[in-house]
């Protein structure tokens, strides 16, 4: 007994000098948030972030709308996490292919997974493999430089396009399709976006929500500013907001305060006498049943929906049996992301797209934050909190018994597969050069879209 | 420095950085007020009087600050290194709502201007939004605001253990 008491204070003395090493998946707001926060409330903690690509940051560089650069601010604080000397970005790292979850685990005390919602959801209807039905979200990576998506087949010499949903990747999207484009040419758009969009012949965007105003799922900011777009002008379906007018005063303040925006703009659709030649549409209580078209599609087919249950917020769309059908020369799909499982050691819900967890716990010394644990939805400040919350959780779980080799178990792992790895001194290479190639065209940056180019920079 | 005119709410950003994070100007949007902001930080910072801003946190904890006329409560945070974690994450840009402050009553009615739609807006999308609630880097504060105490949302503080 004695023996063992003195093993244990042994033990407990030496993990002093015992270094927790945890592990990040995906460099977005989720991971460098929870790494901030692992950073600090641990003095001696090391955290390694892995990213896919060779860039970091996910979302803010590849998700946030290239008109809305202060949001991209939060920037200067993963900069400052990433300055931190127990800090280490590792990109172009595949976990699933390059290196195993079961490997990581092996390695680190603790693996998070933050590598947030990739693809899109479908609509399962027919014609949605029709020329010029684009994904949303392939849309967006297009227009923000996702290697992946540089490659986008969009046709925008058409001049009515339909977006199917209303939240606000859905709204970026109807945004910059009816932004004049000089007010694009000095973000850091991609160039190739903004060559075709400058010749885009879109004059008309409709967006359509299979519910109503009152659950309406962009949010009032992001309504706000499409409203008050230089030369386009809003037109609402006075018929849609049948009875919200007596539901409106009932509602807590933000749902009220969106409402009202919405009503208010309603009265300036019927007096409608200003010249502008951009439209758009917003359509409510519609959902998509069918893409008509030979090889592109030319129109939408429609049902009518009406509400059902007394619950505002828990209200849903009944088909009417009654349809509508909308020309569209392009047809956007935005109606939500997923997650993919990367690895198969990971225990995942395929049906909603999501690791399962049960408050960011997924198993012992597994741990998910942001979009792949929460689901796509909420703000950076929503992430934010998420991702310190399981920050925490994860310091307070660490087990601390035994020594692990951490990166330099990954750098042997990785230099075996003959992948090469850029940490964040090789990433900033590559951010200098896309600052240096955005300031000849007058913009802050022009991405790098090409990942043997990025490669190239980094690792010179 | 073309750029700066074409975009002045992105360059202001990147020059703020340049000069030093604690140090750059957090602003509004609106441009009669960035004129204001503009006009005060030109000032000498000794002509400035000190006001003191008190920080309570939802355990409780008090914490106390100092700052000039004209500093946002937001510019006071940043400036005095406080540890709230995750706040003024847009810098002041108003397109985020992580320096949500909750008032007494009393002193939101004082408060030297009122909140804009793009304020309210932004309020819409914070935890445990109140009646006076307000972003902490729209509160320009004045000698009259001296010695006030405001209340850090819970939700930033529950995510510190």
């Amino acid at each position: 007994m004695q023996l063992a008491e003195i093993y244990n204070y042994i033990r407990s003395f030496s993990t002093q000098h015992i270094v927790p090493k945890v592990c990040i998946i995906g460099a977005g707001p989720a991971g460098f948030y929870a790494a901030q926060q692992l950073l600090k409330t641990s003095s001696n903690i090391k955290v390694d972030i892995l990213e896919k690509l060779p860039v970091p940051y996910g979302l803010v560089r590849f998700g946030v709308a290239p008109d809305h650069p202060e949001v991209k601010n939060v920037i200067h604080t993963f900069e400052k996490t990433a300055s931190n000397p127990r800090f280490q970005f590792i990109g172009n790292v595949n976990v699933g292919k390059d290196v195993t979850i079961k490997e990581l685990q092996e390695i680190y005390h603790a693996v998070l997974l933050t590598y947030g919602a990739e693809e899109d959801k479908l609509l399962n209807i027919p014609g949605e493999n029709l020329n010029n039905v684009i994904s949303g979200r392939r849309f967006v990576g297009w227009y923000n430089g996702v290697p992946a998506d540089s490659n986008l087949n969009i046709n925008l010499d058409v001049e009515e396009a339909v977006i199917l949903g209303q939240g606000n990747v859905a709204i970026d999207i109807a945004r910059i399709l009816l932004t004049p484009v000089d007010k694009l040419r000095n973000t850091d758009i991609t160039s190739f976006a903004l060559e075709k969009l400058s010749k885009s012949k879109i004059r008309k965007v409709s967006l359509i929500g299979r519910r109503g105003p009152l659950q309406a799922a962009f949010t009032i900011a992001e309504l706000r500013e499409i409203l008050k777009l230089d030369g386009c002008k809003t037109c609402w379906r006075v018929d849609d907001f049948t009875n919200v007018n007596q539901v409106v005063n009932t509602l807590a303040r933000p749902r009220k305060r969106l409402t009202t925006l919405m009503l208010k703009y309603l009265e300036e659709t019927s007096s409608d006498t200003e010249a502008t030649t951009k439209r758009l549409y917003p359509i409510f209580l519609r959902s998509p049943v069918e893409f008509l078209g030979s090889n592109t599609v030319h129109s939408i087919k429609l049902s009518v929906n009406s509400l059902e249950g007394n619950d505002v917020f828990t209200q849903f769309a009944v088909s009417t049996g009654l349809f509508e059908e909308i020309e569209c020369g392009l047809a956007f799909r935005s109606i939500g992301y997923k997650s993919v499982q990367i690895d198969a050691s990971i225990p995942f819900d395929i049906k909603i797209g999501r690791v399962k967890n049960i408050a960011g716990k997924v198993q012992d010394k597994l741990y998910a934050a942001g979009w792949v644990a929460t689901g796509p939805v909420g703000v950076i400040l929503s992430t934010m909190t998420n991702a310190f919350q399981i920050g925490t959780l994860m310091n307070k779980e660490l087990p601390i018994t035994e020594n692990k080799p951490g990166f330099v178990g990954l750098s042997k792992i990785l230099a075996q597969k003959g992948i090469p790895i850029v940490l964040y001194n090789d990433w900033k290479k590559i951010d200098k050069l896309e600052c240096e190639r955005g300031k000849i065209l007058g913009k802050p940056r022009e991405k790098i879209v090409d990942i043997n180019e990025m490669l190239e920079i980094a690792l010179k | 420095m073309a750029l700066v005119n074409h975009f002045k709410k992105f360059s202001r950003s990147v020059l703020n950085i340049a000069s030093n994070y604690s140090k750059y100007t957090s602003n509004t949007m609106l441009p009669f007020l960035q004129t204001t902001r503009g006009a005060s930080t030109t000032q000498q910072l000794s002509e400035k009087q000190e006001v003191n801003v008190t920080f309570v946190r939802a355990n409780g904890e008090r914490i106390k600050a100092k700052g000039k006329v004209g500093d946002t409560i937001l510019d006071i945070v940043v400036n005095n290194e406080i540890d709230l974690d995750g706040y003024g994450a847009c810098e002041g840009t108003l397109t985020c709502s992580t320096c949500h402050l909750i008032f007494s009553k009393e002193v939101y009615d004082a408060l030297p201007n009122e909140p804009t739609d793009e304020e309210l807006d932004m309020l819409d999308l914070a935890y445990e939004l109140t009646d006076t609630s307000r972003l902490g880097c729209q509160i320009v504060m004045t000698k009259k605001l001296d010695g006030i105490e405001v209340r850090v949302p819970s939700t930033i503080n529950d995510a510190r253990a």
